[in-house]
């Protein structure tokens, strides 16, 4: 029975794997097709010298990074505020929230785009980086509150009164007892949205006008075309990325444990 | 530290950037392109209804093969020492984050013509076109979407007291009577979340069919995104019915989750 397990285990984790690591082995293919014509690095090379993928490797790094920066503060905030409210108002407010998660990306996508299309026309605007930046803290923010709501909860309001106590001011006493308690959820929620930002394709190609590329549209465009090995080369690099990114996460979450478990201790 | 005002830019937020989008879905939806109350964009949404039941079909049969596979590795894992239940939740997670695309991509590969997979089995003797039918689109989701069942589901079994295991078992339970009577009733919240989140996304995906399926597989998603940018109304109408019809199958789901809940 436990070898079972084991051995079907290993299997989905083939079924998972094995797309991937074909894609890898073919960005060293010396040719265009499946055959394999000996190993060759010029598709990685071609990808760097791209200067559309390079460009829109930055565009895509600064979304993630400055909607998952804005997503984090506002959501912060809105979970400590959400925490005193109470009963249904309370309830409302966390619907709301969570229909931003729960809708299909595509509604949210074709909804934003709608309204962006309209407003452009009334303030003279054309879709582009502040549009895709806009609805990005959109899908974001709700990721964080999420994610802070139940520290918030869990939190030890005397550590607080007792800060004040002892001579802090209430911006002294928020940033270094409030913050450095929620820090793991405000920090798990950034990841989110960060990942997430960086992982969208469907909204980013909806509220993105006609000219702005991210990388995810640049992947759409050059998949549809089905031509370039650039491709295999680029999923290999990102395959890298998740790794590294992965690791970064585990590591964290170790240290947290172990905290943790020092606490108990204590 | 007791205030409500630090949510006041959220609330906003949401106001402008989620209430107005859907106000606006729902204003196109009842409109036509002068503005007039209309049901026409309805009518002419309904002209794609098959589209829209084989999109559900297709959802269906996905988080269901999801499920079957899922279920078994999730409780596999859950069983692990510590150290081994975070490393498999690594590997897990890794494809997910995965650009959604590139994964899609990777399958034409695998199964075009002369591919690798059409290779191997032309050397079996069997020759057959993988890529372009509903088989291919159905492996596409399952291949997509199957951590997003096997993380909920390990994160639930992984609460699941093992004394309890031992005790059935103790008390004279098989393993088929341990997994029926105690597994699997603790089990459901992680069920009813991995259903949730496979069936959402890929009822409404897009582009999923149109790499690995053929002409008549396009999906509801496939559908609102070409009509979007020519007719804004009966997109909106047909975003609208999606969008219903999925919060209507949660609330279905969650009071289920309820009922088995207040059952035990």
């Amino acid at each position: 029975m436990k070898k079972l397990g084991k051995i079907y285990t290993a299997l989905i984790m083939f079924f998972m794997y094995m797309p991937i690591i074909v894609l890898i082995i073919f960005s060293f293919n010396d040719g265009k097709t499946t055959v394999w014509k000996g190993f060759t690095l010029n598709w990685y090379r071609d990808l760097f010298k791209d200067e559309q993928i390079i460009g829109a490797l930055w565009n895509t790094l600064a979304i993630a990074i400055i909607a998952s920066v804005i997503a984090t503060v506002i959501g912060t905030m809105a979970a400590i505020g959400i925490n005193n409210f109470k009963g249904k108002k309370r309830l409302l407010i966390q619907n709301a929230s969570n229909i931003e998660i729960l809708s299909p990306d595509i509604v949210t996508g074709v909804s934003l785009m709608l309204m962006f299309t309209i407003a452009g026309v009334a303030f003279h605007f054309q879709m582009g980086f502040w549009t895709v930046l806009l609805a990005h803290i959109t899908f974001c923010t709700p990721y964080v509150v999420l994610s802070v709501l139940p520290r918030i909860r869990h939190m030890d309001y005397s550590l607080y009164e007792a800060a004040l106590d002892l001579g802090c001011n209430q911006w002294q006493a928020f940033r270094k007892v409030v913050i450095h308690e929620l820090m793991p959820g405000i920090f798990t929620g950034f990841l989110m949205s960060f990942t997430y930002s960086l992982d969208d394709f469907v909204i980013t190609y909806f509220t993105r006008g006609a000219t702005f590329q991210t990388l995810s549209v640049q992947i759409y465009t050059m998949t549809h075309q089905r031509i370039s090995p650039k491709i295999n080369a680029l999923s290999a690099l990102m395959f890298v990325a998740v790794i590294i990114l992965m690791l970064i996460i585990n590591i964290k979450d170790r240290r947290e444990e172990k905290e943790q478990e020092q606490k108990v201790r204590i | 530290m007791r205030l409500k005002r630090p949510s006041i830019p959220y609330i906003a937020w949401m106001l402008v950037f989620t209430l107005v989008p859907i106000v606006l879905i729902l204003y196109y939806s009842f409109t036509d392109r002068s503005g007039q109350l209309s049901l026409e964009a309805f009518s002419k949404a309904f002209g794609y209804t098959d589209v829209f039941l084989r999109s559900l079909w297709i959802a269906f049969i996905s988080t269901l093969i999801c499920l079957v596979l899922a279920y078994p590795v999730a409780y596999f894992m859950s069983r692990q020492k510590k150290s081994v239940q975070n490393f498999l939740t690594m590997l897990i997670m890794i494809p997910m984050w995965m650009n959604f695309l590139l994964r899609i991509y990777a399958w034409v590969t695998l199964l075009q013509n002369n591919g690798p997979i059409d290779t191997m089995l032309s050397f079996l003797g069997i020759h057959t076109q993988l890529l372009g039918n509903q088989n291919a689109v159905i492996l596409g989701m399952v291949y997509e979407y199957l951590p997003f069942m096997v993380l909920p589901l390990y994160t639930v079994m992984s609460k699941i007291d093992f004394r309890l295991i031992e005790a059935a078992s103790d008390l004279g339970a098989n393993r088929i009577g341990v997994m029926r009577k105690v597994v699997f009733p603790l089990s459901i919240p992680g069920i009813i979340s991995g259903i949730t989140m496979v069936l959402v996304p890929s009822a409404s995906t897009f582009l999923v069919a149109q790499y690995l399926g053929g002409t008549n597989d396009i999906m509801i998603g496939d559908v609102i995104d070409k009509i979007f940018w020519s007719d804004n109304h009966t997109g909106s109408a047909i975003a609208l019915v999606l969008m219903a019809a999925i919060f209507i199958f949660l609330i279905i789901l969650n009071l289920f989750g309820d009922e088995e809940a207040i059952a035990e």
